[in-house]
């Protein structure tokens, strides 16, 4: 096996770290990670619970293969009861830490209560303990993770922690690992602050792997899978060349970029904000956005971006402290902070973008948010006496720039844009201008150009994600096998196995991306080699089935049922006009059903006493 | 012929497989925090650079050691510290000018790269070709022909190898 079999668990009411030993038999009904966090999560929490209340639980967590020789194995998983949506939330984060906690010595921390006052939790492999963080509060992350670093003279320790938007209480906050690596969606860095824990120090010096099942047959694995990421076009050449920034100009070109708060799709723009244009030197320095790609721990991929605003810029002249490279834009992000608000301006989006990770806020749901305020503008709901003066025009860069900085520095409007589309637009009387499932802001698919997707963002069980089921792969770049956009046959089927196969990756350390290359002929061996146990293609597949459904069964008892599965009125009944995908409407009536029936669920999307004994949950 | 690490910066991604490798080798698991090759990462200049030991014709490291517990690996030209002979005294952490040569708490000795006698993991695991193992006469070769390449007019310099 490659659990190291012990959790922390750490009170914060009470202020204790105790360990304990990993509830074995959990893990080998869901793995690791996203799927064993969650159930004890759901051992544990009430799903009523007020996501903000000392009640709620949130817990980090590693995979069995997070620290090993695997390709991608470096990554964590923050589970908790969300508050941007109610349900369930679990956020998946690259960069250094995952690996790092297991190098401490611990599959997974689950913290509970409240502390009285700001804290850190400090690891140094079996040491684990609470810290003063009172001079930590009101710290950006940036200057967050500097102090830890310093505090305890190592470099080489490694942090998560909240910036200044999670203590403002936004609903979208993250927290940030390694400076611009995010657990990002949902709110998990909402629910952090609202324990007083400003940030997770540590330092692993015990090694991983020493108890790995069968290690030749696991570097067997593992080289092959390597060697099929390189062979592959867009794990070995796409993505570290471009990032998840190639597909703007592929979204666009399909007819699937959603644009003006998703009003249409197809954004003029598009081309100036792509991962092409990331290359192009500027005209004003010569230099170009783009000054690296990265990798996190363990990737041979490395589709991280490294960028670099001119210095020249209006969004950082005198502003030295953004003149280096950090996290550039990742096409999710490039699409919300731009196509969605029409702002095709690189440098920024690059600026607003180093904002998310400096202060930790999701750049999807947040700039999905702007985009529904300017709608809101637009139609004179909203006026400059509630936007702290900034004309909110789709398109305008500069009040795009403001609006980040008003969130930031929390002032009225940014306190509106903390609240997250959906309860923005209730707040302004627009309920149908928000953008969501479940209160959760889209990612950058139209799902009216693109069938299957729209089915996935509807049944995602954190609301709007396009990492829950990325049927893009097939619908549009043919990954395993192309099916057509616009069709909606098929399409329940291809949901429900990119779920399912989706939490069972997400669950093992491995990052979702190395799917564009391998299929689970490729992980369940790595898993197998690796885990104590028959980890066969069809295990594999069953625990991603039943992750699925317990998380589906978390939200059914936190009060959620088939009304919430739905799309905003926009999708289904504004067509979309112009380009490759004019006329189209999501059809998700025609595809619901029948995924409630593939799911076994009854057919008002209640998960079936049948299911439940077949999956034994 | 001898053979030497060669390393380019400008390839590096920051991925780590390189160090858990090297402490996979040296220590039986995954373990960065024990590899001899590090990765240092400059955030501000997004830049990754792989650093180890050049295993120097006349080492500092071995001079400086009173109990002779470095020696010359003849084949591979490492200079290879004897566990049985190391006393742990760090005296050759203070000679080496690259401070690529550290003391262990773990083992009480000091630690350093032996190009695992000949076949260095760190390059087998390196994705992009950031650390190669190559002729030690020929380390700047790469560097030597992208130079001589930019001298051409661009047509000719496609064809160069």
């Amino acid at each position: 096996m490659s659990w190291t079999r012990k959790i922390l668990r750490v009170n914060l009411t009470e202020g204790t770290c105790t360990p304990e030993d990993l509830n074995m038999e959990w893990a080998n009904d869901y793995l690791g990670q996203r799927g064993l966090a969650t159930k004890y999560l759901v051992e544990e929490v009430d799903p009523k619970v007020d996501p903000l209340s000392p009640e709620n639980k949130m817990i980090m967590a590693t995979g069995p293969l997070t620290g090993t020789m695997a390709a991608t194995a470096g990554r964590y998983s923050v589970i908790t009861k969300g508050p941007l949506t109610g349900a369930i939330a679990c956020s998946n984060s690259g960069g250094f830490i995952g690996n790092e906690f297991k190098n401490a010595g611990w599959d997974m921390i689950i913290f509970e209560g409240k502390s009285e006052k700001p804290v850190y939790l400090w690891i140094n492999d079996d040491e684990a303990e609470l810290r003063d963080a009172s001079e930590l509060w009101g710290k950006s992350s940036w200057e967050t993770d500097d102090l830890l670093r310093q505090w305890h003279q190592d470099p080489q320790i490694r942090v998560a922690c909240i910036g200044r938007t999670a203590e403002q209480g936004c609903l979208y906050a993250c927290i940030i690992n390694d400076k611009h690596r995010a657990a990002g969606r949902s709110g998990v860095g909402t629910v952090m602050a609202s324990k007083n824990l400003k940030a997770v120090a540590v330092r692993g010096t015990k090694g991983v792997g020493q108890n790995i099942k069968d290690m030749k047959r696991f570097f067997e694995a593992v080289n092959d899978g390597k060697k099929v990421l390189a062979d592959n076009a867009v794990t070995g050449q796409g993505l570290p060349t471009y990032g998840t920034q190639v597909l703007m100009n592929v979204i666009n070109g399909v007819g699937g970029l959603p644009v003006q708060n998703m009003k249409n799709a197809g954004f003029e723009g598009a081309e100036k904000i792509s991962g092409e244009a990331m290359h192009e030197p500027r005209p004003s320095d010569g230099k170009p956005n783009l000054t690296t790609n990265a990798a996190c721990f363990g990737c041979t991929i490395a589709c991280g971006r490294i960028s670099t605003v001119d210095k020249g810029h209006f969004t950082v002249q005198n502003k030295p402290e953004y003149w280096g490279a950090s996290g550039g834009l990742e096409y999710e992000a490039a699409w919300a902070l731009g196509a969605d608000t029409c702002v095709d301006d690189l440098d920024a989006l690059t600026y607003v973008n180093f904002l998310c990770n400096e202060d930790g806020f999701d750049p999807i749901s947040f700039g999905c948010t702007v985009a529904a305020a300017m709608e809101l503008f637009e139609q004179g709901v909203l006026t400059t006496e509630q936007t702290d003066g900034i004309e909110l025009r789709f398109g305008d860069a500069k009040a795009f720039v403001a609006a980040a900085e008003a969130l930031v520095a929390g002032t009225d409007f940014g306190k509106d844009l903390a609240l997250g589309s959906k309860r923005l637009c209730e707040k302004y009387g627009r309920p149908e201008l928000s953008m969501t499932v479940k209160g959760q802001e889209f990612p950058a698919y139209d799902p009216r150009g693109i069938q299957g997707i729209g089915l996935n963002y509807a049944t995602s069980n954190r609301g709007a994600c396009h990492l829950r089921g990325y049927t893009i792969a097939s619908e549009v770049l043919g990954i395993p096998f192309k099916t057509e956009q616009t069709a909606t046959e098929g399409k329940p089927e291809l949901v429900k196995a990119f779920q399912d196969a989706t939490s069972l990756v997400d669950s093992s350390g491995l990052c979702l991306f190395t799917t564009f290359a391998w299929g689970m002929e490729n992980i369940a061996p790595q898993i197998d080699a690796a885990c104590d146990g028959d980890w066969s293609v069809d295990r594999c597949l069953e625990v991603g089935e039943r992750i699925w459904n317990m998380e589906r069964l978390f939200n059914e008892a936190a009060g959620f049922t088939a009304d919430d599965d739905k799309l905003p009125k926009r999708m289904l009944e504004e067509p979309i006009k112009g380009g490759p995908t004019d006329g189209q409407v999501n059809r998700l009536g025609e595809m619901l059903p029948k995924y409630y029936e593939l799911r076994g669920w009854t057919p008002d999307g209640k998960v079936s006493e049948e299911t439940k004994q077949r999956l034994s949950l | 012929m001898l053979k030497s690490l060669n390393i380019n910066p400008a390839k590096c991604t920051g991925c780590l497989q390189c160090e858990m490798a090297c402490s996979y080798e040296h220590t039986g698991a995954f373990n960065p925090s024990r590899s001899y090759i590090k990765v240092f990462t400059f955030h501000y200049e997004g830049r990754f650079v792989p650093y180890t030991c050049t295993q120097c014709e006349e080492a500092w490291c071995q001079r400086a050691c009173p109990v002779d517990a470095i020696s010359l690996d003849a084949t591979t030209g490492a200079k290879v510290v004897s566990d049985d002979k190391c006393v742990g005294c760090k005296v050759c952490t203070i000679a080496c000018p690259f401070g690529t040569i550290n003391y262990s708490h773990v083992t009480g000795k000091v630690v350093k790269c032996d190009l695992c006698g000949g076949d260095p993991e760190c390059a087998k695991a390196c994705p992009t070709e950031a650390i190669t193992y190559v002729d030690a006469d020929w380390t700047g070769y790469d560097r030597m022909a992208a130079m001589a390449a930019k001298s051409l007019p661009a047509a000719e310099a496609a064809s160069a190898s």
